[in-house]
């Protein structure tokens, strides 16, 4: 009875955040993309069209409901995928015309010029100075550089043509690429689970003790990737008050053959001193390392720190937030509704405004999140791999362009 | 903004179809909004504005039951508006309503509808509705699942076709004290079957005067058990088939939705039909019926009991807030307001949009709408302050509520419970006196019962309004004048606007639903009347075990049939007294007093002895009420009543055994209920002799009896030995 409601709220999506994010994730990333296929490119100055495109709707969809990061993560990376692609297209084809005059300025805006650098000079110095080489070209395993020999083959084939010809099937080419992009984005954010609970295995080893607190469907998987290797452990679940989707955590993961124990929250730093390692997911991981997780997490990891045991955040790379925290404990926090704590009719004669001072003396306050300091932190594994919180940095320095970091700014007050 | 709602809807619609793919997919759930309240409880602020676009904590309360209804899975809505029809349809028109996918809106529009009943008569005559449907106020906040409730509904219907109506009901104690809930509403009585959830007797107007309600024996015949509750509070919400809208046509007469409805279903055994309950828990839903739960509700919505819809998730219509954290507690801002560094804005407040707030102004448990100017010095506690309201330097605001472009002008004040509606300017130091209601327009004179109903007379009503406002938008002092040509109490220098005077129910009634909480020495007023009614009652009940008669404790819950004829004696009583205060009152007749009382001494079979008992009783009451400073003076009020009323009390006289009971009705009242009387006894007793009411005989054979009493019995016969001395002594004399 006491379920019955708040996890279909169309708002409240935070109704199961953990999960969630990657559900929300995945329909912002569809819409783009459809706006993206409806949106009329111009001749000139394509990809700044499809920037503004999608910064217009990105705006709106951050503030529907700004606590779930998700959102904007998802649209800043469209709009650094719109982007690459553009620099992409745009290098490729200067390097196949060899000797026509198109050169980029830091906005994106194509500009006939009678630049006498070589095109060569032009390409190094677009590479080097709008873009920091990135990890993910330099392992050839982006769509980035996937789409760039196809690029270069069109540019190359449009050498005789006509200037307004070769822009009009790069304006369709730029449009074509940018889908086939965030489609693999979508892919992405679809198996991120497997991806990250592929490397169970090497977290993971025999007769270990794991502990984690809440429900969250990356640890669920991952420890039953774990399990599917053959390697035997136990699971302490912490259950998560006051949604307690431990309970919930628990029932599956004996479902699935694990050894689990539940223990209710205040309990976790009687047990922590058994556990080898605790395992967690997160709503969202901030620029520098801080994670904003269900509320209780911060205890968990004091606990964790306390006995020196790794505390290890699973998080796939669209919950990865190139803002930095400020208040989080207010301004990245969603209150919740206090039925969740307490019955209303049992208490509502301590609600009862009408007789006293009018002020109410019962005060009920139910944070959804917790932020957890970065130095808390011992390892974070995303689909990309395992890395430092020292290193977020450098993971967002891949997935987002600079200059899309504050998306509603920008949009309102640069066009 | 369309993708957003995209969004949104996608997600709901995904969410309700993996929740429950055949039941909602199958047919659309339609729902019923009546836009009207049919009360005059907003009074006189609904006479500008309809009561749905009030703004509950800066969003017209319209948008939290539309957004509940789209929420809960409802595709179709009819807005059904009666009083400003034209405010609500431009407001929807204008509003994102009209534009949602899988979410229709449509208005039915209707101006001389008087009540609820004969709203749902007309859209039955539109046949528009095809299955069950959501009925509902638009002055309703929820935030519940319909899913599982009306899963029940529908299975009920399938067992059993009678089964027209679930209402849904959740659990909010009511004062013990003022016998109200926390909504200000009255205590309602519910009895429910446990097993079945079956509504079976419902009251909200249950008289607690009497301290008893009555239940039909046949429900305790007809059903194994029964969970009778006072600790409900009624949602009003239901979901209903769609039945229910023949059955008003059936019933022409049908008006109020609970008075007439569903207890005239509940009583209606011929038809069968029946109403069920659904109670919610952890979900929250309550109608805003007077300005109480007006208060109550916001301060909800604040504390995030309606949670999605609260100020900082943006839902519809309203700007994003954000929250800061204020002590222990939170603030919602708008990101756009003027706060001088000096200013303290506490917690649990709401400021809205464009707000300006001088610097050592106080504001705490308090909503602000946008726009607003508020000055230095300003203490607002506990209030509602609309949108674009200017709040000069110095003015002190508790529990109140302040319309849409109110000036308050310096140093004004505006005590507990004070309504100010639109555009009325309070004068420069001017306090408005508690509970009082201020408006631009006059009050209508006419008073109906208290079933007035408010509807719209909405041509009269703009025309009247519009050239008020012409009048005042041309020069203040025109106004000023003319407002206190009409009314004496003006708003101060510069004020603009009427004070109401208070209605019918009278100030008495007023705290009840006011904005403002229950004062502490009404508090404590009450309880000491309860106090007093509870002493009535034990005393009643010594009263009746003197004269040895069993009485059951369980009469309480059981009704009438365990009345006995020891409880008539006492209501005879009280009846007689009634009846004799009223011919005091209106200067009846004796000989017609005498018929009335022989009237009820027959209905009642009692005796003329009792009679005699009940007159003198009743006479003496009046005499003990009549205002006195010293005994004597009471001697003498008791004197003139005696001889005026001498041959009402005279004609039941006609044996001497009745004199006698006087003399001890008389004695039972001196030790008892007028304490006051019995320094006085033998001077009183000496005045009924004079009278001729009592002879000697009936005296001395009171003196006899009395003889062979307890000491304790004969404090009077002792008091009065001198009087009986000398009647024994005239009577040997005569001898």
């Amino acid at each position: 009875m006491n379920t019955d409601d708040s996890s279909w709220w169309p708002m409240g999506d935070g109704g199961d955040k953990i999960e969630g994010s990657q559900a929300t994730a995945r329909q912002t990333a569809e819409l783009l993309r459809s706006v993206i296929s409806q949106q009329r490119v111009p001749y000139t100055n394509q990809a700044g069209a499809l920037i503004d495109a999608v910064k217009a709707i990105g705006e709106q969809l951050i503030a529907a409901n700004p606590v779930e990061l998700a959102v904007g993560n998802i649209v800043r990376r469209v709009l650094h995928i719109i982007r690459e692609e553009d620099l992409s297209l745009t290098t490729a084809a200067i390097g196949g015309l060899n000797l026509s005059a198109v050169s980029d300025d830091e906005n994106d805006d194509d500009r006939d010029g009678d630049s006498t650098l070589s095109a060569a000079a032009v390409a190094a110095a677009a590479r080097s100075t709008l873009r920091p080489p990135s990890l993910q070209t330099l392992l050839e395993d982006t769509p980035v550089s996937a789409a760039v020999p196809q690029t270069s083959s069109s540019g190359g084939d449009s050498e005789g043509k006509s200037k307004s010809a070769d822009k009009s099937s790069r304006s369709r080419k730029l449009k074509h690429d940018v889908i086939e992009a965030v489609n693999e984005l979508i892919q992405d954010i679809v198996t991120c689970h497997e991806q990250i609970a592929e490397q169970a295995v090497e977290h993971i080893h025999q007769n270990e003790v794991i502990l984690t607190l809440g429900s969250s469907r990356t640890v669920l998987e991952f420890l039953f990737a774990a399990k599917e290797k053959k390697r035997s452990f136990r699971v302490f679940v912490a259950e998560g008050a006051p949604r307690y989707q431990g309970h919930l955590l628990a029932k599956e993961l004996v479902a699935r053959g694990l050894q689990t124990t539940l223990i209710t929250d205040s309990a976790v730093f009687a047990m922590i001193s058994r556990v080898n390692m605790v395992i967690v997911g997160a709503h969202a991981v901030m620029a520098n390392g801080g994670v904003i997780a269900p509320v209780g997490m911060n205890l968990v990891a004091l606990a964790a720190q306390k006995h020196a045991v790794p505390f290890v955040v699973l998080a796939g790379s669209h919950k990865l937030c190139p803002l930095y925290p400020h208040n989080p404990e207010v301004l990245l926090n969603e209150l919740r509704s206090p039925s969740e704590l307490l019955d209303f009719g049992e208490f509502s004669d301590c609600m009862d405004f009408g007789s006293g001072s009018g002020s109410p003396l019962l005060h009920v306050v139910n944070p959804a999140f917790d932020y957890v300091p970065p130095k808390l932190v011992s390892l974070f594994i995303t689909d990309a791999g395992g890395h430092n919180p020292s290193y977020m940095y450098r993971l967002i320095a891949d997935y987002y362009s600079a200059d899309d970091l504050v998306v509603q700014r920008r949009a309102t007050a640069g066009n | 903004m369309g993708a957003q709602k995209k969004r949104a809807a996608a997600a709901a619609a995904a969410a309700r179809v993996s929740e429950d793919p055949d039941d909602l997919a199958r047919q659309p759930l339609q729902a019923i909004l009546l836009a009207d309240s049919f009360t005059t409880k907003f009074r006189p602020i609904t006479l500008e504005r309809p009561k749905v676009l009030l703004p509950l904590v800066n969003v017209p309360m319209i948008n939290y039951t539309l957004a509940w209804l789209e929420a809960a899975g409802v595709a179709e809505v009819f807005v059904f508006c009666c009083a400003h029809s034209k405010q609500v349809i431009d407001y929807l028109e204008n509003s994102e309503w009209f534009s949602q996918p899988n979410f229709t809106v449509k208005t039915i529009e209707s101006h001389n509808i008087i009540s609820a009943g004969d709203a749902l008569r007309l859209i039955y005559e539109q046949n528009v509705i095809h299955g069950d449907f959501v009925l509902i106020s638009g002055d309703t906040v929820s935030n519940m699942s319909l899913t599982q409730a009306l899963q029940e509904h529908k299975e009920r219907k399938k067992k059993d076709n009678n089964a027209v109506m679930t209402m849904i009901i959740k659990k909010s104690k009511p004062s013990p004290i003022t016998r109200q809930s926390r909504l200000g509403t009255d205590e309602l009585f519910m009895a429910i079957d446990p097993n079945t959830k079956q509504l079976l007797y419902y009251e909200d107007k249950a008289d607690h005067s009497k301290g008893t309600i009555c239940l039909d024996k046949m429900l305790l015949a007809e059903n194994p058990s029964i969970s009778l509750h006072n600790d409900k509070q009624d949602c009003y919400i239901d979901i209903c088939s769609p039945e229910v809208l023949s059955l008003f046509t059936d019933n022409f007469d049908y008006q109020h939705l609970r008075r007439h409805f569903v207890k005239g279903l509940l009583l209606d055994d011929i038809m069968g039909y029946k109403i069920f309950t659904h109670e919610i828990h952890s979900s929250y839903a309550a109608r805003i019926d007077n300005y109480r739960s007006y208060d109550i509700v916001s301060k909800d919505i604040i504390q995030r009991w309606t949670y999605p819809y609260v100020p900082d998730v943006k839902f519809c219509g309203n700007r994003a807030t954000k929250l800061e954290r204020r002590g222990i507690c939170f603030t919602a801002f708008n990101s756009e307001i003027e706060q001088s560094r000096s200013a303290q804005v506490g917690s649990f407040t709401v400021i809205g949009y464009g707000t300006k707030i001088g610097s050592n102004s106080k504001i705490s448990d308090s909503v602000i709408g946008e726009g607003c100017t508020i000055g230095s010095n300003v203490l607002i506690e506990g209030s509602y302050i609309w949108d674009n309201v200017i709040i000069e330097d110095g003015c002190e605001l508790r529990h109140v509520i302040v319309c849409d472009g109110v000036i308050m002008k310096a140093g004004a004040v505006l005590k507990p419970g004070v309504v100010l509606s639109f555009k009325v300017v309070i004068g420069e130091r001017f306090v408005v006196p508690a509970y009082s209601k201020v408006s631009l327009l006059q009050q209508p004179t006419v008073h109906d019962s208290d079933e007035e109903l408010e509807y719209a007379d909405n041509s009269s009503g703009t025309v009247e309004f519009s050239s008020i406002q012409g009048t005042a938008d041309q020069s203040n002092g025109e106004m000023t004048s003319e407002s206190s040509e009409a009314h004496k109490p003006k708003l101060g220098t510069g004020g603009v606007g009427y004070i109401w005077s208070i209605c019918e129910g009278g100030q008495e009634e007023e705290w009840r639903h006011s904005v403002a909480p229950i004062p502490e020495d009404k508090l404590t007023e009450l309880s000491e009347a309860m106090d007093d009614d509870q002493e009535l009652v034990t005393q009643d009940r010594t009263a009746l075990s003197t004269s040895g008669e069993l009485i059951s404790d369980s009469n309480a819950s059981e009704g009438d049939d365990n009345e006995d004829s020891k409880d008539d004696s006492v209501y005879f009583e009280k009846e007689v007294e009634a009846t004799f205060l009223r011919a005091v009152e209106e200067n009846v007749k004796v000989d017609h007093v005498i018929l009335e009382v022989n009237s009820l001494r027959l209905s009642y079979n009692m005796t003329s002895a009792d009679c005699a008992g009940a007159v003198f009783y009743s006479m003496m009451k009046l005499a003990i009420k009549t205002p006195h400073s010293s005994a004597s003076e009471l001697q003498q009020n008791t004197a003139n009543i005696i001889t005026t009323w001498q041959k009402l009390l005279k004609s039941y006289l006609l044996e001497i055994d009745e004199e006698i009971e006087i003399i001890l009705k008389f004695e039972e009242m001196c030790l008892e209920s007028a304490k006051e009387f019995s320094p006085l006894f033998a001077r009183i007793l000496h005045i009924l002799y004079d009278k001729d009411i009592l002879q000697e005989d009936a005296i001395l054979r009171w003196a006899d009896e009395k003889e062979g009493a307890d000491e304790s019995d004969k404090v009077f016969v002792r008091q009065s030995e001198k009087f009986i001395q000398w009647l024994r002594e005239a009577s040997e004399e005569e001898d």
